[in-house]
């Protein structure tokens, strides 16, 4: 005998839904995909709206110092902290520099960064851009002969990318700094110790590396922000729906690439 | 001579066909109201003669340009001949008044700031707006965004204006106010016009022809006059609002 949960029936079920939803998750990849491309494409041809650009940077950009900087000076500090707990177990506390400035380099501030500001522009850009389709804006550009995608999407796209590789530089300098704050005036080790360590165990393509991650991730926040917004369907719920898998979805592919990247960049 | 002529147009999204084979032709300089209740497809066939959407099968044809074969360029320089006028206006949340209105201006000429402004106070004018330029869309009532998008929609000068539900969710008096307004303006431009609505006082003032779409087909069209007086049951039902008949409510 066939339990209900083992019948023919129930196994259909399951085969069909994962099937809807392997093709809905695809088509969505797929659009996705196309959306880049449309987005790249109008990214390198005229008209070009540099002041829109401006005001997208200073949105995405400027906007998001504080958020960025805290959580940058406290994961340096952080850092400082616990690395100099395991690492006194075996009197290797004067690479506590060396641990701060990796870290803060290569993987945590490209990926802090990232985070704080998808939660941040990613959502506001889904949110605005949501707004505007529902409320019929964005056809309103159309119908006026303006291109939509190169008037609202590329200078979003442009800023957040070239801000995202600012905000990661200044995330790097106020994480490593508040890491020899606390390695240095809190937990007293030696400061020139502390600099030497960290510089001649920091390469310049460490950082490189790290800045060739916020670039993908901002692009990324700039992508996925404009790409929910724009596809946004219904009203305010749509809208609420949109800036929340705007948020989700950068930084779940944020983390999934961070691991590429970091494969790639070894 | 026709401006718009629709031939045949098909539309579907998913399993649901929306249109299923309109034709109808709009002459130059002609006032044509399209009516039907909601879900007829009013937005989505308006929607085609601009190009925010395209036929399944069909063809849409505006000043003799087919608007299924142009590119991204022509389609854009088509646009440029029409205005329009949405439902609940569109205006553009993070611009003043005189930058709505201004807008195409903006993008597609090369006059200056301060000219864009004194055109756009001009356009305001003819809608009967003074001494608002520098407010933000927010600030405004509902009757005041219509005359601003109407504004924004004859900032170039076009030679068609499709008009999406015009008097939607006004006052009685505010939206015939704007029933004058468009009959003014075409008085004034000599325009091409086509509205959809369901507001049938509405439709009898700005029209000089109605044509009633229903299930994805025009059903019937004719003079206001002759649509007023019209055997269809179903035209009938329609036009006097009433609960029965034919049309059943969804």
């Amino acid at each position: 005998m066939i339990s209900a949960t083992g019948s023919p029936g129930f196994i259909n079920n399951f085969l069909e839904s994962l099937g809807r939803r392997t093709s809905g998750f695809l088509a969505e990849v797929g659009s996705v995909l196309i959306f880049l491309i449309q987005t790249l494409r109008w990214t390198f041809s005229r008209p070009f709206y540099a002041k829109s650009v401006l005001k997208q940077m200073e949105l995405i950009g400027f906007n998001s110092i504080p958020v960025v900087l805290t959580t940058a000076l406290s994961t340096g500090m952080v850092l400082a902290l616990q690395s100099y707990t395991g690492f006194k177990r075996f009197g290797a506390e004067t690479l506590i520099g060396t641990v701060v400035s990796l870290s803060m380099t290569r993987e945590l501030g490209p990926v802090l960064t990232g985070l704080m500001v998808a939660g941040r522009a990613g959502a506001a850009m889904a949110a605005e851009l949501g707004t505007m389709r529902v409320t019929e804006q964005i056809d309103a550009l159309t119908t006026l002969a303006t291109n939509p995608m190169k008037y609202l999407v590329v200078p979003r796209f442009i800023a957040s990318t070239v801000m995202m590789f600012f905000l990661t530089v200044l995330g790097m300098i106020i994480g490593i700094t508040g890491g020899y704050f606390v390695g240095v005036k809190v937990l007293d080790t030696n400061p020139v110790t502390y600099i030497n360590n960290s510089i001649d165990f920091t390469e310049v393509t460490d950082i490189w590396y790290g800045l060739i991650k916020a670039l993908v991730f901002g692009a990324v926040v700039g992508l996925i922000g404009c790409y929910k917004g724009f596809h946004t369907e219904g009203g305010a719920e749509g809208v609420g729906k949109a800036t929340t898998g705007a948020v989700v979805v950068s930084c779940m592919l944020i983390l999934i690439l961070d691991y590429f990247l970091s494969a790639l960049l070894w | 001579m026709a401006m718009i002529e629709i031939i045949d147009l098909h539309k579907s999204f998913g399993k649901l066909a929306v249109l299923r084979g309109v034709n109808l032709t709009v002459e130059k300089g002609e006032s044509v109201t399209v009516i039907g209740g909601s879900g007829s497809g009013k937005s989505v066939l308006i929607k085609h003669i601009i190009g925010l959407l395209f036929p399944d099968k069909g063809r849409v044809i505006v000043d003799g340009q087919v608007l299924n074969d142009l590119d991204e360029f022509g389609l854009n320089e088509l646009r440029k001949k029409f205005g329009m006028l949405f439902q609940m206006a569109a205006l553009f949340d993070s611009l003043s008044v005189w930058e709505n209105v201004g807008f195409s201006l903006k993008q597609h000429t090369k006059l200056s700031d301060k000219e864009i402004r004194e055109i756009a106070t001009q356009k305001l004018a003819l809608v009967g707006l003074k001494d608002v330029e520098d407010k933000m869309p927010s600030e405004l009532s509902g009757g005041m965004k219509k005359r601003v998008g109407l504004a924004r929609a004859i900032a170039m000068d076009p030679a068609i204006i499709l008009y999406d539900e015009p008097t939607t969710g006004l006052d009685p008096i505010a939206a015939d106010s704007i029933n004058d307004l468009i009959v003014d303006l075409r008085k004034k431009l000599g325009v091409t016009s086509v509205a959809i609505t369901h507001d049938m006082h509405s439709a009898y003032k700005i029209s000089d022809r109605i044509a009633v779409l229903y299930k994805g087909e025009i059903l019937e069209t004719g003079s206001p006059d002759q649509i007023r007086n019209t055997t269809n049951p179903i035209v009938h039902q329609f036009i006097t609002g009433s609960a029965v008949g034919p049309i059943t409510a969804e």
